[in-house]
């Protein structure tokens, strides 16, 4: 017989609860099985009958688990004398539940248990040290009662707490104890186990701890600290957490990555997982090959898992992630550029924008009437349509599906204040967006426009208006956008280096200075169409100060040519 | 695991469907035959695993249906896993190609959780969409394997608490002037029924509203599937002119008016930007739904 004796807690599931006990019991450990009262007496006195041609598997007195209350711990504790009693050669007791399957042969973990004779293996952290709990309760698991069940009775459970915390009723601890918690599944020596259940101050104890929340994390924690001489902080069973504290489950398709746990037994295992249960439960002959450790690979799996749930991808926006306002963890997916009057200052602002950034350049895509997206395709990314009224329906779900759609590829578009504005609140409120504004230069197709000078004053009054509050907005503290705004005036007077600025933010594939920039339109006689919109008594005020006569005749024609910049 | 389906005239569609749903571990099939002429009633009375109603009354009159699926849930659902899905709808969650759905509604009870979203996601083939027949016991997603990936919309309905969501290829072709019109895509097919719920509009959203709470609201992602819909193959054009005569769809049956008028001249839902269905995994990293913390 075996050094190493296995106390088993089951209530469901008893078929496999069965195999894993024959399998143990095949390596020679003994087993101790506790099963829950809440097991009708029919399925229990099968189970039992079903293993009674096994004598080194034994049932303990049974006791009602029910989740985070005492009856785990009362359970293990009987379960545990059992096994000390009945089976003197033990050394090791390791307590499993019907759900934990062995990933190793048992022989390796007996031999590695007998090369450390003296050592428990408990996790057994202070309540300050961790941050596991969930509920939001750590020490005062401790210093508060908990007579009703958190499962069922929640409304009670949450009152009581309350109720406790405004009295501010505190417990004190037996004998000066320090709570300690840990995984429930440890594996302690005979030394050690026997004095926590033989303890004289044992009732004194169970007393204080019948009413602890969830005891079997803490009970063995805590008295295992009184009188190991040697405890391994950690659990030998692989057990992960979800962000509630539910363990995660393993399935079939989790085989490969359980080989590469370093584990000696996993848990929980699905009841239904055969491939797992075929591939685990074999004799030393049929086991599968071992192969390299890797338990990294399980950490990071389920901590992505936890990450997914909790924080989710940072701008989608679907049929399980639909987050309140500010609570977005990023209301897009990825960074992408706003220009607004760039177009309307240079004749080929998108096509060199391309050219030298390699972004995908868009148009206006908030266009009135139409969306212009890059080559006017009626369709990009992720079959997002060029439909305006699909557009306008749901005007922030286009941007959120537009950068969505094309994560991995830096956007740029244009707008303006004749486009759609319904976007331009969250255009502003987000990190993602990069805004540059020449303010004011939604005059210049007005004034190369062949239109009557009465509509043109109406339309320029209508755009500087909506123009001043889409700034109002950009110049908000609530604004989170990368901003850059200029006036024309400022803009015009030295076009490269706010250009040079902007390529350099977009990351251009080739770092270098640029070499050619987008060209001008001809600005001549700007000034007198300014001065008569002033004259006709609307003040165009966002472009800055343009001198009425800028003498603009007189510079020579070669000025006026597409600028190229010589490179040093 | 129960499944609760109405049909009317699906004869062609059951055999693949039934054999989809036994593979993923359907154990029992409740059937409404709304008055079907093409043997529908018969073929299912034949299986092992289904059980059929018939009645001859008017689909619209029976809120679309609903009326005679909420009664079969409220006798015999109580207390079941039940899964109400549509004849050309396909049931793919997380993990679906190596976990039969128990493990999935064991994982929900663990999480104490009760109803479970699968958005609509219309398939359509490449082309006419009347280019391929549909054979007896194929698989629909060979011909109809195309899907838009990232053009929906989404709406929060203050009165129930459930999300509305269209778009899709139905929006981009049929309604592109009128997207208001287009069809709700949200469905919550997967219900752990008790007799005191209720299905208020189609699948779309339920009573009490709690049931309606499938999506997380502070920045995380639930976990969530999706229902391939596969309504778009060659049967579909005279599907679409009989329900149009029958008028006993939704809204006057707007949508089916839509689709006649397009279908008659190009019918075709593809474009360059659609997306090939592969499996469930390129559902998930497209965002269209989520594994939530199932791992």
């Amino acid at each position: 017989m075996s050094s190493v004796g296995i106390v088993m807690l089951v209530h469901t599931a008893l078929g496999r609860a069965e195999q894993v006990a024959r399998h143990w019991a095949a390596s020679g450990c003994p087993v101790v099985i506790h099963a829950d009262v809440n097991v009708p007496r029919k399925t229990f006195q099968k189970f039992r009958k079903a293993l009674s041609d096994v004598p080194i598997i034994k049932f303990s007195q049974r006791h009602r688990c029910e989740w985070g209350t005492w009856g785990i711990v009362a359970a293990t504790q009987s379960a545990s004398e059992m096994m000390l009693r009945e089976f003197p050669e033990v050394r090791h007791v390791y307590l499993a539940s019907g759900s934990c399957l062995p990933l190793r042969p048992v022989q390796e973990l007996i031999d590695y248990l007998s090369d450390r004779p003296r050592t428990d293996f408990i996790e057994s952290a202070t309540t300050a040290d961790v941050p596991w709990t969930v509920g939001g309760l750590d020490s005062e698991r401790f210093t508060l009662r908990f007579p009703f069940a958190w499962k069922k009775n929640r409304f009670l459970f949450d009152r009581y707490v309350e109720l406790q915390r405004r009295l501010g009723i505190r417990r004190r601890m037996p004998h000066g104890i320090v709570p300690h918690m840990g995984s429930q599944w440890w594996c302690l020596t005979r030394q050690t186990l026997s004095a926590i259940l033989e303890d004289p101050e044992r009732s004194a104890y169970d007393t204080f701890f019948r009413r602890v929340w969830i005891p079997d994390e803490s009970y063995f924690q805590t008295l295992s600290r009184l009188y190991s001489t040697h405890i391994e902080s950690r659990s030998l069973t692989l057990s992960k957490f979800d962000f509630q504290g539910k363990p995660h489950i393993f399935y079939d398709d989790h085989l490969q990555l359980l080989r590469r746990s370093d584990c000696f037994v996993a848990r929980k295992i699905w009841p239904k997982a055969n491939r797992l249960y075929d591939a685990f439960l074999t004799d030393a002959d049929h086991a599968l090959k071992r192969t390299e450790p890797n338990p990294g690979k399980i950490d990071r799996i389920f901590s992505k898992a936890v990450e997914r749930r909790t924080r989710g991808r940072p701008g989608l926006y679907m049929q399980s992630r639909f987050p309140h306002p500010s609570w977005e963890n990023g209301l897009t997916g990825a960074k992408y550029s706003v220009f607004q009057g760039f177009s309307e200052l240079f004749e080929d602002f998108e096509a060199w924008l391309a050219r030298s950034t390699g972004c995908k350049v868009h148009g206006h895509v908030y266009a009135r009437n139409r969306v212009e997206f890059s080559a006017d395709q009626p369709v990009i990314h992720g079959a997002l349509s060029a439909s305006a009224a699909i557009r306008d329906y749901r005007p922030r779900s286009f941007l959120t599906n537009l950068i969505w759609n094309t994560r991995g590829e830096r956007q740029c578009f244009q707008f303006g204040p004749s486009d759609n504005q319904e976007a331009a609140w969250t255009m502003a409120r987000d990190p993602n967006a990069q805004i540059s504004v020449i303010s004011g230069a939604w005059a210049v197709p007005l004034f190369m426009s062949n239109r009557n000078f009465s509509e043109l004053r109406a339309e320029a009054a209508a755009l500087q208006k909506i123009e001043t509050l889409f700034l109002d907005k950009l110049r908000s503290t609530h604004c989170k956008a990368r901003t850059r705004i200029w006036t024309m005036a400022e803009f015009v007077e030295a076009p490269m280096e706010p250009l040079q600025n902007i390529i350099d933010d977009l990351g251009a594939k080739n770092a270098r200075r640029l070499s050619e920039a987008p060209k001008m339109v001809n600005l001549a006689g700007f000034g007198q169409f300014l001065q008569n919109l002033k004259n006709q008594g609307m003040h165009p005020y966002l472009m800055g100060d343009f001198p009425v006569e800028p003498n603009l005749d007189a510079i020579p024609p070669s000025r006026q040519r597409k600028p190229y910049l010589v490179k040093k | 695991m129960l499944l609760f389906c109405t049909a009317r005239n699906e004869r062609v569609r059951l055999p693949y469907f039934l054999e989809y749903y036994r593979d993923l571990g359907v154990q029992h099939f409740l059937f409404v035959d709304n008055d079907s002429d093409d043997g529908t009633a018969a073929y299912l009375a034949d299986q092992p695993d289904c059980s059929v109603w018939h009645t001859a009354k008017g689909y619209k009159r029976a809120r679309f249906g609903m009326d005679w699926i909420n009664w079969l849930l409220m006798r015999y659902g109580h207390g079941h896993w039940t899964l109400t899905v549509d004849p050309d709808e396909f049931f793919v969650y997380p993990f679906c190609d190596t976990r039969p759905i128990q493990a999935l509604t064991d994982w929900l009870d663990a999480s104490s959780i009760k109803s479970f979203a699968a958005m609509l996601l219309d398939m359509y083939p490449k082309g006419r969409i009347d280019a391929e027949p549909y054979i007896e016991g194929q698989n629909p997603l060979e011909i109809a394997s195309w899907f838009d990936s990232g053009n929906y919309l989404i709406q929060k309905n203050a009165r129930f608490g459930n999300l509305w969501i269209q778009g899709g290829p139905r929006m981009r072709v049929f309604f592109p002037e009128d997207p208001a019109k287009a069809p709700a895509l949200n469905k919550i097919p997967l219900v752990k029924w008790d007799r005191r719920y209720a299905f208020v509009s189609s699948t779309h959203m339920l009573l009490p509203r709690g049931l309606n709470q499938v999506y997380d609201e502070w920045g995380g992602e639930k976990a969530s599937g999706l229902l391939l819909h596969t309504k778009f193959l060659d049967t579909f054009s005279a599907k679409a002119k009989e329900e149009l005569e029958r008028k006993q769809h939704y809204a006057a049956s707007v949508e089916y008016r839509a689709y006649a008028d397009l279908m008659r001249d190009d019918p075709e839902l593809w474009c360059k930007w659609s997306e090939k269905y592969i499996n469930w995994r390129q559902l998930e990293i497209l965002g269209l739904m989520s594994k939530g913390n199932w791992a």
